[in-house]
């Protein structure tokens, strides 16, 4: 027999498999659950999205592309930062696109970071940063974010975890699995301690369309000072239903792109071809598909919010992503137990909200990518749930 | 479009509250605004999108293509008006293109629909001809799919 543990890297094998693997795991063994756990728009990719993909493949467009990215979809991606959000990239220098927003993540991490330096982390967070900043040598420092403070990162908090080896900040905004956004106020408090501690962040901006009311996305890019100090990392998984097209892209300052690119160009090559020209249409065409899956998330939002509410399992207003962060506390269950109780008794899967770090402990993250008849129907489960768990708790207490 | 009347569109089913959640206005003002729509006449019934074939009592459908020669005074509205009148007639829509109006008409068998036509239809003062296009099946009634039983089928992969 081969001891293969003498093979494998300490490292990776030190990595915890996520969390949320082991609830999808239940859930798929399982007849008949409703699920509300998935993390990508129950859309499909807008037809003439789609169509341009297939057009590429009709005139047997099948090749590499340049390392980087095809120069039309370059200029396309700065043009939509620019259309959107005010900042101005150069398509040559300052643009790489990535086989998802993912793979952007890694290469960024492997460019800034090295042995030794701290890399700060706000959590609840997507469950990549950790791992991934580990493979690159560095030490991740997770900040709590609150839910009294709309899970929104504070400039003080952040003050508190920079130490002199902190190098990078990730900001994770607008959030999965908080729904949290961050506005100009917040940034420009974040700005003014990055630049006194001299850091680098990692904007992961993926869910940047996704944001409702009156407010917009704002990049920290767009803050005095910040544009050479931040890597922005984008794609087009969410705001154009393409997940599976995996296509994401990185912008900023031109020696961090052009040392990414590197390792982009040796460990992948380049992008996939015809997801490249399906993203070029997206972003030239797709503006009103944008504005019509919005405008659908944000009638579920206010449904799910609504619901949670009015069950007694107080919701914080997400503004942003597709996703309600209800706490549980009152339930007195843990997160773990209310998740395994509400498959088991109601087969209705949501993600524990410690799966995106302890912090998440006494939440459960609870997706509306789903259309309304199934939220209506998961939701009613729900409520069923809270329903004997209260009668239940009563039935104890008067005992 | 009026976000309400589109939600009530998919779904007529849906509580006020959850209408009102949804749209965020105060659940009182959503029932005022259902209640002046259906006084108004904008809102003129609810009906349920039933997939027949499921059921044993079934019957058949066909549209009918009419040619007709309009009215000096009243235009198309008379002819409608006449159609509209028989129980058979599901619908009545004038149209645009090679021929004036469609009708869906309902029957026991292919056969009433067809001496429905025959006695009825192309028996009125002015049809100048018909054409019968029987429906075989119906794979999509108002926006929502008939074909896929009641399970919604998600085929997204749970990853990470």
């Amino acid at each position: 027999m081969i001891d293969y543990n003498k093979f494998l890297n300490s490292s990776i094998r030190s990595l915890r498999p996520s969390g949320i693997r082991k609830f999808f795991d239940i859930a798929n063994e399982m007849d008949h659950v409703i699920s509300l756990s998935i993390g990508e728009p129950d859309f499909q990719t807008p037809w003439h999205i789609r169509d341009e993909g297939i057009r590429s493949l009709e005139k047997g467009r099948t090749w590499y592309s340049p390392n980087r990215g095809f120069s039309d979809l370059l200029i396309e991606i700065t043009e939509y930062y620019k259309r959107r959000f005010s900042l101005t990239y150069s398509p040559s220098e300052q643009t790489l696109v990535t086989v998802g927003g993912s793979e952007a993540i890694d290469l960024a991490f492997r460019t800034l970071v090295e042995e030794g330096d701290e890399v700060i982390i706000p959590q609840p967070a997507f469950v990549c940063y950790n791992p991934l900043c580990v493979m690159a040598g560095g030490t991740p420092v997770n900040i709590n974010t609150k839910n009294k403070d709309n899970f929104r990162l504070k400039a003080q908090d952040l003050e508190a975890a920079i130490t002199p080896r902190t190098k990078l900040l990730v900001l994770p905004f607008p959030n999965n699995p908080t729904g949290a956004i961050m506005e100009r106020s917040d940034l420009e408090e974040i700005a003014e301690v990055v630049k006194r501690h001299d850091l680098m962040v990692l904007s992961d901006e993926i869910y940047c369309e996704l944001t409702y009311g009156e407010l917009n996305h704002v990049s920290i890019a767009s803050i005095d000072g910040m544009y050479e100090r931040t890597v922005v990392i984008n794609g087009f998984s969410k705001s154009y239903a393409m997940t599976g097209w995996r296509l994401g892209y990185a912008l900023g300052p031109a020696p961090v792109i052009e040392q990414m690119t590197k390792l982009h160009q040796y460990g992948i090559m380049s992008a996939p071809t015809t997801a490249q020209y399906a993203a070029i249409e997206a972003l030239r065409n797709g503006d009103r598909d944008v504005n019509r899956m919005r405008d659908e998330y944000d009638m579920r939002r206010r449904l799910v919010v609504d619901s949670f509410n009015e069950m007694g399992l107080h919701c914080f207003e997400p503004l942003g992503a597709f996703y309600v962060f209800p706490c549980i506390e009152s339930t007195g269950l843990s997160s773990e137990e209310f998740c395994t109780r509400l498959i088991m008794e109601k087969h209705v899967a949501v993600v524990p909200g410690n799966a995106f770090g302890e912090c998440g402990e006494g939440f459960v993250r609870v997706s509306y990518s789903y259309s309304l008849k199934h939220l209506q129907v998961a939701l009613k489960r729900i409520k069923e749930f809270i329903g004997e768990l209260n009668d239940g708790s009563q039935a104890e207490s008067t005992r | 479009m009026d976000k309400l009347l589109k939600l009530l569109c998919t779904n007529s089913n849906f509580s006020t509250a959850e209408l009102a959640a949804m749209l965020g206005e105060p659940e009182d003002y959503i029932a005022a605004q259902i209640k002046e729509y259906e006084a108004r006449g904008i809102i003129k019934g609810y009906q349920a999108v039933v997939n027949w074939e499921e059921m044993d009592d079934s019957f058949v459908e066909a549209l009918i293509e009419l040619k007709v020669t309009p009215k000096k005074e009243t235009g198309f509205d008379e002819m409608a008006e006449l159609c509209m009148a028989f129980d058979e007639v599901e619908s009545v829509y004038l149209m645009a293109g090679v021929y004036d109006f469609a009708l869906i008409v309902r029957g026991q068998t292919m056969q009433d629909i067809a001496m429905f036509v025959a006695k009825k239809l192309s028996t009125i003062d002015g049809v100048v001809s018909t054409g019968t296009h029987f429906i075989m099946r119906r794979y999509k009634d108002r926006g929502m799919v008939l074909t896929d039983g009641d399970v919604e089928k998600d085929e997204r992969s749970l990853i990470l």
